[in-house]
């Protein structure tokens, strides 16, 4: 498959979002380079869904969102689908579906609503599941394949939308190491292969580390660190955002986080 | 293709054979379901007191299509006596028990789908309830029989349903936006609102207690034309909005957040499906009365026989409904002949133990 763009640069800019009263963003400025990975981390409750939420129009929020300089907010919905695809960190799986119907939606903002799929849409469909490995399970009710099967079902839906950006939630919250590092090495070729931007949060800090090229951590919903993966984990940014002890140590694809147990356990 | 092969490797080669005929089954059900209905309506307009041979039949029909469009005469048709037979009295109550059972069906699936709830019926959101009270105002207090061309009866319950769903929606989208949860809700409280205002009325009026139970559980033994009118229009936009709907209804099992970021509106899909589900709804009911189960099963044996998409639910239901309720108004008048049983009764008796079945065989199949 060949892409019909490469990436886009997506731009934050003091971007702020409630739930009620309750201030969850404030003041976010971040800006993703065109075909850069930038994952966004932090402590739980920190806003890393509600940003992802946020530049998907999902969430009301105030400030901007830019995507290659335009402003999503005026953007129709099928307009905006085009431009980014979202995988949720719990997708919802439609029953009895199978995977080729599922990724098959993915086209939904390129044809018309009424329509059938066509030619084009069946044969993109059939060249993502081909990439991501899928395309023997295309008949299986999609219920019916592992977690690390179905995780690729909904990335690939994800590509059948042929976005310039991938909005990804917690991709490997539901995968074991191997698992996730596959999902994770893949997103990491269609990125360099595609030139896909990719933002997406992450909630382990040695893969989020290893695998994008910048980082972002929020802390009690605003931007507290941001740059490349050694400037951002930091034993003291651990201890002061996470309240963790941890160890930094260098690897030869970025910093590894190592949890450090307190010296004296407690009983 | 490399889909293939990677089957073949990992040992999936039942899933590969069963794939190529699936490609073709909804085609073949669809296909299926039309000679079904086809067959339903021959039968069921030749069986009578009076039989009429299906043969016979066809070519008197063809004959006043012909006549219509300026054509010639064809011979072979039924004598004077049968073509009246056929003409005024069996047609008008087979097509109408079609077209009401295909729109009770499709508003069923149609309800299933919005609310993504499997006991979703198209009497939900207080179209039966609604329509109930109409019909037992107007048995109860109007003078009159007709208005224009058409039954008081009929127009009452069309009325009243649509106002049923009407104040549904309304307090639905009033308490919760568009979440079907709350609509449901929204829909228990108007129902029970209404109904309890129907049994006040009923009681208040006893003598007119077996017309307004008689209309309750069903009927389609006075079917007229002018029903055939009265309905047709409404149900026929209806349908067609739903058919158009099916797509945007699959987009939408894939709930709110990722339908929004496929560039679907799902509070909008879900009005529009729901006001031509309700316009279906109330169209069938103005005219037969509150015929059960249809709406309920038929969605469910569609679902069994053509996968869950609702692209292909919505047709199969549209055409299995009509078939089923044909069939069940011919048993409705022939067992007790020349009595008529209720044909509400008649749905749930023979519908409860095929559905039944096919609940067991797809246990046994799993």
């Amino acid at each position: 498959m060949t892409p019909q763009t490469s990436g886009a640069r997506v731009e934050i800019i003091d971007l702020g979002a409630a739930y009620g009263r309750t201030r969850v963003l404030d003041g976010i400025r971040l800006t993703v380079e065109p075909g850069g990975w930038l994952a966004v981390i932090g402590p739980n409750g920190s806003g890393k869904s509600t940003l992802l939420r946020c530049v998907l129009g999902l969430h009301a929020h105030d400030g901007l969102v830019r995507v290659d300089g335009v402003s999503t907010a005026g953007m129709p919905r099928r307009a905006r689908a085009r431009q980014v695809a979202y995988a949720p960190q719990l997708p919802v799986l439609p029953e009895a579906v199978t995977t080729r119907d599922y990724v098959t939606l993915g086209r939904t903002p390129h044809r018309a609503l009424l329509a059938a799929p066509r030619a084009l849409d069946r044969r993109i469909v059939a060249d993502v599941m081909a990439r991501l490995e899928i395309g023997g399970l295309a008949d299986r009710p999609l219920r019916t394949l592992s977690g690390g099967e179905q995780q690729r079902a909904v990335l690939a839906r994800a590509l059948a939308q042929q976005p310039r950006v991938l909005l990804l939630d917690e991709p490997t919250a539901a995968l074991d190491l191997g698992h996730a590092q596959q999902v994770l090495d893949l997103v990491d070729d269609l990125r360099r292969q595609d030139g896909l931007t990719v933002l997406s949060t992450l909630h382990d800090l040695t893969l989020a580390g290893q695998y994008a090229d910048r980082l972002a951590l929020l802390s009690g919903g605003r931007v507290a660190a941001e740059g490349g993966p050694d400037e951002v984990l930091t034993a003291a940014a651990l201890q002061t955002h996470y309240g963790a002890r941890a160890r930094v140590v260098s690897g030869p694809h970025g910093p590894a986080v190592l949890p450090v147990r307190a010296v004296e356990p407690r009983l | 293709m490399t889909g293939t092969t990677d089957a073949a490797r990992s040992g999936h080669t039942s899933t590969v054979t069963a794939s190529r005929p699936s490609r073709r089954r909804p085609a073949l059900v669809l296909g299926g379901a039309v000679l079904v209905l086809v067959a339903a309506v021959l039968t069921g307009v030749g069986i009578g007191a009076f039989p009429l041979p299906p043969g016979a039949v066809v070519l008197t029909l063809l004959d006043r299509a012909a006549g219509a469009l300026g054509g010639g005469h064809l011979a072979g048709g039924l004598d004077p006596t049968g073509a009246a037979v056929l003409l005024e009295l069996r047609l008008p109550r087979v097509l109408l028990a079609a077209l009401v059972g295909a729109g009770l069906a499709i508003s069923g699936a149609a309800f299933q789908g919005v609310f993504r709830n499997p006991l979703a019926d198209p009497y939900l959101l207080g179209a039966a309830a609604g329509a109930g009270l109409g019909a037992t105002l107007v048995i109860a207090y109007s003078p009159a029989q007709s208005l224009g061309p058409f039954g008081i009866v009929p127009l009452a319950a069309f009325a009243g349903a649509l106002v049923g769903v009407g104040c549904a929606l309304a307090l639905g989208t009033a308490a919760g936006g568009s979440q079907s949860a709350t609509l449901l809700l929204a829909g228990i409280a108007v129902a029970s609102f209404l109904a309890a205002g129907q049994t006040l009325v009923q009681q208040q009026n006893t003598e007119d207690l077996r017309e307004v139970y008689g209309w309750l559980l069903g009927q389609l033994g006075r079917s007229q034309w002018s029903d055939v009118g009265l309905v047709l229009p409404y149900l026929g936009t209806a349908v067609l909005v739903l058919l158009l709907c099916g797509r945007a209804l699959d987009v939408l099992a894939v709930g709110d957040d990722e339908a929004l970021s496929l560039g679907v509106h799902p509070g909008r899909v879900r009005l529009l499906v729901i006001l031509a589900a309700s316009l279906a709804t109330a169209s069938a009911v103005a005219v037969s009365g509150l015929i059960g189960f249809v709406g309920l099963v038929v969605p469910h044996i569609a679902r069994r026989l053509i996968g869950s998409s609702y692209h292909l639910v919505l047709p199969a239901s549209l055409l299995i409904g009509g078939a089923f309720l044909v069939l069940t108004d011919l048993v409705a008048r022939v067992v007790l002949a020349p009595a008529e049983l209720p044909i509400g009764v008649v749905t749930a008796f023979i519908g409860a133990p095929f559905f039944a079945g096919l609940l067991w065989m797809g246990a046994r199949r799993r």
